[in-house]
């Protein structure tokens, strides 16, 4: 097997009488899209806070890229290499759509107050060099047209977008979309699901955690589902999609092979 | 190329007017001059705050401590009050304590700049109203310490201050005294005018330049969403110690100034009402907008002054019933009650970068 590029085992995590997480493992292969399903409530988007260091774990071990990292503090776990979007989006709101994505290069820059106040060359260049990837970015995600407005006049799908596009471009190995698709009508979600897909044809692994579950299985290599903190199946859509347990976790008893999804 | 003559013609204008204020304001006495100084003192720690409020948005209400600690520390190495203190010192300065303004102004910042982390440190997990109050706190326990570290060794004179301050001397140039340049009365109160103008253009620059940088993106990130500039790998502790910290280095050179224009510094020059005044100026002028800081600062430091003015009159036509310094609290609050109701976003906010409002397509 080729080295993952985002390996997790045994994640569990508590909260006070509640079990968020028990024994939770993923691995995700490079260039591949990996889907975190479950109802409601299951833990998916507590071990999405996990891996990206919001909570700290009870137990459980990290590789990231072959390296072990530890999800203590957010921004290491994005210099690190996680990149994540947010269920509700979480935008710089008042600040332009491209300082959005010129901020998302931060991690990934080093220029400090001497630099800014004296305009140094290596500001300049670096300033330069920031400036030239958001608009790429912002190109590649499909809104270059609004880099001067302010990231809130933005409709919600190119919010969602825009989203995306600060997200790549901390350069992240793993990209972790948590419910990219929520809130979006049809059209949006067709454009959505072309943009991942180009993401991953780029070479870039992506973590996606969705509700909709037509999107994950059209798009997904892989796929977990998780229930009540426990993850109850694991495999390419097709196998998860026949497995009993997860039926039954989206449709209760009694629906053995009648359904394939809600 | 016309556009760029144009604006190069404005700002010849303006640079022409900056120049000649002073000495066109002079002629109806040095008390209005003196009023255009405080209010441009008052634009150098607006412009420091802006940093802290309206870039990083982590309101603080005890920004005036560290206006303090520049003052106190100018006071302190540039009056003979140390030497009578420790009288084993004059051995060392036998013609007294007469530091440079160039070593005290970096001085005052790196020591400003200091207090700002240190009283940073311990609010880094507060915020909004609860980052205010711990603020606040600091600001008064700043000012209870000068106030009460006259003993056992007395340091700062407690309530009574420290006097006899040195003015500001710059290449030998001693401001505050009257000189004649080509036939031209310059009062000390116009040269002190020409230091303070410079600092704020330099503060201008500065504060302009890290507005438009990595740094200033990121502290604006945090102020917009403290979560999500994390998850883009900002350091979100450090930048907040280093937007308290370059605030309060604006605070401590205006705190130098200060003590080097009046001459004399005593607690009750940085009281609670101070903070909230600078606080006052930022958010009405327009938060994170440099000419709407600038604005705010002008317009709250002379109005009260100019009422002045306004208050005796009025006070005459009510027959002497009301008294004039409160008639000119009540007028200060109703302008800045009514500004703030017609102008919610300040009087000269941030531009909306759009072209044309919402793009295609975009819903509320």
């Amino acid at each position: 097997m080729s080295p993952a590029v985002l390996e997790v085992t045994g994640v569990s995590k508590r909260f006070g009488g509640l079990q968020a997480l028990s024994e939770v493992s993923i691995r995700i292969q490079p260039g591949q899209i990996y889907g975190l399903i479950g109802p409601n409530g299951a833990g998916k988007t507590t071990f999405f806070n996990v891996i990206t260091g919001l909570y700290t774990p009870d137990s459980g071990t990290f590789m990231l890229g072959g390296e072990p990292y530890r999800p203590t503090a957010v921004h290491e776990v994005a210099k690190a290499g996680i990149a994540r979007t947010f269920q509700n989006i979480r935008l710089f709101p008042d600040m332009t759509v491209l300082e959005n994505v010129m901020v998302g290069r931060h991690a990934r820059t080093r220029s400090g107050l001497f630099g800014a106040v004296f305009r140094t060359k290596a500001f300049k260049d670096e300033e330069a060099g920031i400036t030239q990837r958001a608009r790429e970015l912002l190109a590649y995600v499909g809104i270059p047209g609004f880099a001067d407005y302010k990231a809130r006049t933005l409709s919600y799908g190119d919010q969602r977008r825009l989203e995306i596009a600060r997200a790549l471009a901390t350069d992240p190995k793993v990209l972790a979309l948590d419910e990219p698709a929520a809130g979006m009508n049809a059209t949006e979600k067709v454009v959505l699901r072309q943009l991942i897909d180009r993401i991953r044809n780029d070479g870039r692994a992506v973590l996606l955690i969705e509700h909709d579950v037509k999107l994950v299985m059209g798009l997904c290599d892989g796929v977990t589902v998780l229930d009540h903190g426990k993850q109850i199946a694991e495999g390419t859509p097709a196998q998860v999609q026949a497995n009993e347990a997860v039926i039954e976790a989206y449709l209760g008893h009694g629906h053995g092979q009648k359904a394939v999804a809600p | 190329m016309k556009l760029h003559q144009h604006s190069l013609a404005t700002f010849a204008a303006a640079a022409v007017a900056l120049f000649v204020l002073p000495l066109l304001v002079q002629p109806f006495g040095d008390g209005w001059v003196r009023i255009i100084d405080a209010a441009l003192l008052y634009v150098l720690l607006a412009l420091g705050l802006n940093i802290v409020v309206g870039y990083a948005g982590l309101l603080d209400l005890g920004y005036v401590a560290f206006y303090a600690v520049g003052a106190y520390l100018f006071a302190l190495v540039a009056s003979p009050h140390l030497l009578t203190t420790f009288p084993a010192l004059k051995a060392y300065f036998p013609n007294g304590l007469h530091t440079s303004l160039w070593l005290v102004v970096p001085l005052g910042a790196c020591v400003a700049g200091l207090f700002g982390v240190l009283l940073g440190a311990p609010t880094l997990k507060l915020r909004g109203d609860y980052l205010a109050i711990v603020t606040l706190g600091f600001g008064e326990i700043i000012r209870e310490l000068v106030t009460n570290l006259n003993k056992p060794v007395n340091l700062t004179n407690g309530a009574q201050g420290l006097a006899n301050i040195d003015a500001a001397r710059v290449f030998g140039i001693e401001l505050h005294r009257t000189k004649q340049v080509f036939g031209f009365e310059i009062s000390g109160v116009t040269q002190y005018y020409y230091l303070f103008l410079l600092l704020v253009l330099a503060s201008v620059f500065v504060c302009y330049r890290l507005e438009r940088s990595r740094i200033g993106r990121a502290w604006m990130a945090i102020r917009e969403d403290e979560i999500a500039a994390k998850a883009m790998g900002i350091n979100t502790r450090d930048m907040k110690l280093l937007a308290f910290g370059a605030g309060a280095t604006f605070g401590g050179v205006s705190g130098v100034m200060f003590a080097s224009f009046q001459r004399f510094v005593s607690p009750e020059s940085f009281a609670l009402n101070e903070s909230v005044m600078i606080v006052a100026m930022v958010v009405l002028g327009g938060l994170g907008h440099i000419p709407g800081v600038i604005l705010g600062a002008l317009l709250l430091a002379a109005l009260p002054e100019t009422l002045r003015y306004v208050a005796g009159p009025l006070q005459e036509m009510s027959g002497g019933r009301l008294d004039a310094s409160i008639l000119r609290q009540l007028l200060i609050s109703s302008a800045m009650i009514a500004i703030m109701l017609m102008r919610p976003r300040g009087l000269w906010p941030a531009p909306e970068h759009g072209k044309a409002g919402a793009p295609k397509g975009g819903q509320a």
